[in-house]
């Protein structure tokens, strides 16, 4: 901002100040020629008149102390390029906010440096600030009890798809990761004619609900062999290296209705988690894996066939 | 035309009083169908024109313009010609503001559900109807200001200054926020961008605080109370000093809406402190209304329009400390973007808005059809303790609902720093005050609708009496040569 601009403001501010001033003291004095308190001289409309009575002391007084309130502020704020005599800024005061609010916490998060998710999981002060950081980042997706939602997993049960190890978890976290599911249709069209899209996602819902069309169902096994088997495995296992899902197992990221399915085959899918080792730092990171851990039963081991990612 | 002059033009008027009590109806309906949505987001439907975001910005808009306006349109044309003592210029000219001015309103009730919106808060009209509204806006200044310049008496009434100041002050606000680049009928692009566009929107947003939502209606207090009270205006000179101290002051304060935002500190500091000495101006015109009634406070207990008028002062007051408090950057760090900012809203605009123009209504409306008194005082007094029992429900539940979120979203636990909640824990916590605002919503909408009851009868006993109102002579000391 410059100067010429800077002046003006302050120009303009006190000239508008003082008008206030000037106005309340020119009104306050009562001049020889003025109309008595109690004197109503003109009237309106009939019967609408008005007496003359002094402002109130009291109120004054408050129009004054808001504007001596006012200069002493703006001497200590500062006025465009004029910075105040307090050194104020709102810049300044969220740099030193934030300073001491890091200090704190680096206080906190020292206790649990460098330890690994499943080993914090069994202290409850870890796992309450792991907690308090996934409901102000990790909730908008996955859900405020980590729950999921459709194309954001669930973390309440024992399917990973880039692997459930702690040491896999925390990297998911910190690093983000990437899942590309590429639209297959034209390909398996190319390959089996106008009918295999609905052949393949017949063979594939088959995997775990018994009762799909037979023949469609054979015509998909080829077709699954042939273009799904790379990543999804022979047997549909799933890849968590790839983060290519189980298909043999009931849970579906996307949903499990035929025109969802149709959808996946023609678009694809893109599965996208963000990396927040930046923002979250490594110790923060391991918290909210710690979290992530206490929130899976740890039961069930991922199935025969997958290959699985340490 | 001697005959003609001799009478005031009180058609315009009568059109405009009873469309402020039909806005008023719609407006506050349209109120309580969101207040309902936050409540049960399925009452959108999956409708896109029932849904929230269209159909908040109606019901700011037919509350603000079309029941605030109405009313502001009936009680100055109204006033300027008893207080002048002269019919207005041109019946022409009034039937062009009344007609243009619903014909604004019929297009904002189209366009906002259909999703047409410059984005900018109580200026989302595209650019086809801001300039309609520009027209008929000059239209109303000629029409106020050339009865004021006719006028038989010397001096100009005080509640005349209010009004003029909001005539000229809202056409200048309302054609620098919208200025825009069309891009087509029904899409314009601000010439502002960034940060400037943002100091403009608000410089206007709370300008048609300060112009439309207060000064007119002070204009109206400076009529009716004195009116209704039989007795004089407390102080001249008080009147004089609040008037130049508001409309000067006013003109500042709209950056405490961005207060921590990208605004320069310094505009933000402005916009504090200028709202800080705003806080004596504004008392300044309550309490020349309230002590108008020295000496005869005994008629509130049996006039309730009265009721109306010096509680609607009440929550003016309230209101006006209320926001000087909220501009203060300590306070405003807790209170933006909470449901405190709807509360304290609604304070002004159901207590002191609306409650001064209900109670002018009804102190005009019999006057206007040559009657003694409304249909019946006793529904008025009823009409009187449901709006203010609706109101308490309302502010008192907002209130808690915005302190209880800008608490939440700022709670750090002590012993590691990070944050507490998430937002839809402050969301589930609030959620039951979100169901007494309806209820506070549904009581005040009743109690229009009990008004409502009462203007048809009066309009009834008054149909086959209403002649024109002669021009009363000005005495004679008053008399302009």
């Amino acid at each position: 901002m410059t100067p010429a601009w800077t002046w003006y403001v302050v120009a303009v501010t006190v000239l508008n100040l003082l008008g206030c001033v000037w106005l309340l003291r020119s009104n306050t004095k009562r001049r020889p020629d003025d109309p008595r308190p109690d004197e109503t001289g003109h009237v309106w409309d009939g019967d609408l008149t008005e007496y003359n009575k002094p402002l109130p002391r009291w109120w004054i007084n408050l129009f004054y102390i808001t504007l001596v309130f006012s200069v002493g502020y703006l001497v200590w704020y500062g006025v465009g390029s004029l910075k105040g005599w307090g050194h104020w800024s709102s810049g300044s005061e969220w740099a030193t906010e934030t300073a001491a609010e890091n200090a704190r916490l680096d206080d906190t998060l020292k206790l649990y440096a460098g330890q690994s998710i499943d080993e914090l999981a069994k202290d409850p002060r870890a796992v309450a600030i792991g907690r308090a950081v996934f409901i102000n980042r990790c909730a908008a997706c996955h859900g405020s009890s980590g729950q999921g939602a459709t194309g954001y997993p669930d973390l309440s049960d024992d399917i990973w798809h880039w692997g459930g190890t702690p040491a896999r978890i925390l990297d998911t976290i910190a690093n983000g990761r990437h899942a590309v599911m590429p639209a297959w249709a034209d390909t398996l069209k190319a390959q089996g004619g106008d009918t295999a899209v609905d052949d393949t996602i017949a063979y594939v819902l088959s995997l775990s609900r018994p009762g799909q069309p037979k023949e469609a169902a054979v015509r998909g096994e080829k077709l699954f062999a042939g273009t799904c088997s790379a990543c999804h495995g022979p047997q549909g296992k799933g890849n968590q290296a790839l983060g290519a899902p189980d298909l043999t197992d009931r849970y579906w990221l996307y949903g499990s209705s035929t025109a969802s399915l149709h959808k996946t085959l023609e678009a694809g899918r893109q599965g996208v988690m963000p990396a927040w080792k930046e923002q979250l730092g490594d110790t923060r990171t391991r918290l909210v894996g710690a979290y992530v851990w206490t929130l899976s039963p740890h039961k069930e081991p991922p199935p025969a066939g997958a290959v699985v990612a340490e | 035309m001697a005959s003609i002059e001799a009478s005031y033009s009180d058609k315009v008027v009568r059109q405009f009083a009873v469309m402020t009590v039909v806005w008023g109806v719609v407006g506050m309906l349209v109120g309580v169908i969101i207040a309902a949505q936050l409540y049960w987001p399925a009452l959108g439907f999956n409708l896109p024109w029932l849904s929230y975001g269209r159909l908040r910005p109606l019901h700011t808009n037919a509350v603000i313009f079309a029941f605030g306006g109405s009313a502001l349109f009936a009680t100055s044309l109204y006033t300027v010609q008893r207080t002048c003592h002269a019919r207005l210029i041109s019946d022409k000219l009034a039937a062009f503001v009344f007609w243009g001015w619903q014909l604004v309103i019929v297009a904002a009730a189209v366009s906002l559900p259909l999703g047409y919106t410059q984005g900018k808060e109580y200026a989302e009209l595209e650019w086809p109807i801001d300039v309609l509204i520009t027209i008929v806006w000059v239209a109303y200044g000629v029409l106020f200001f050339g009865t004021i310049a006719k006028r038989k008496v010397k001096h100009i009434y005080v509640a005349n200054w209010f009004y003029g100041a909001y005539i000229i002050t809202i056409a200048l606000l309302h054609i620098v926020n919208n200025l825009s680049i069309p891009g087509g009928w029904f899409k314009s692009y601000s010439v502002y961008s960034g940060s400037v566009d943002a100091m403009v929107q608000w410089w206007y947003g709370h300008n048609a605080v300060g112009f439309f939502l207060t000064t007119a209606f002070l204009g109206m207090m400076y009529y009716f109370v004195p009116k209704q009270a039989g007795r004089p205006i407390y102080s001249y000179r008080l009147s004089i000093v609040h008037f130049w101290a508001l409309i000067a002051i006013y003109m500042w304060a709209g950056p405490h809406h961005l207060q921590y935002t990208a605004l320069p500190d310094w505009a933000q500091s402005l916009g504090m402190v200028f709202s800080l000495v705003l806080l004596a101006p504004s008392w300044g015109g309550a309490i020349n209304g309230i002590l108008t009634l020295s000496g005869v406070w005994h008629k509130l207990r049996t006039d309730p329009i009265l009721k109306f008028l010096i509680v609607s002062l009440s929550f003016y007051m309230m209101s006006t400390f209320e926001g000087p408090m909220m501009s203060i950057k300590t306070v405003n760090s807790l209170s933006h973007y909470t449901d405190w900012t709807i509360g304290h809203v609604h304070s002004g605009a159901i207590g002191w808005v609306a409650m001064i123009s209900i109670g002018s209504i009804y102190a005009m409306l019999p006057r206007l059809l040559g009657l003694q008194k409304m249909y019946s005082t006793k529904l008025i007094d009823l009409h009187f303790w449901m709006h203010t029992i609706g109101l308490v429900v309302y502010i008192a539940s907002m209130w808690i609902a915005g302190v209880t979120q800008g608490l939440m979203w700022r709670a750090t636990d002590p012993e590691n720093g990070t944050l507490v909640y998430s937002f839809v824990e402050s969301l589930n916590a609030t959620k039951p005050y979100y169901l007494f605002r309806l209820g506070g919503g549904l009581i005040v909408l009743s109690g229009m609708l009990v008004m409502a009851w009462n203007v048809l009868r009066t309009f009834r006993q008054a149909a086959a009496t209403t002649a024109p109102q002669p021009v009363l002579s000005p005495a004679a000391a008053d008399a302009r040569a």
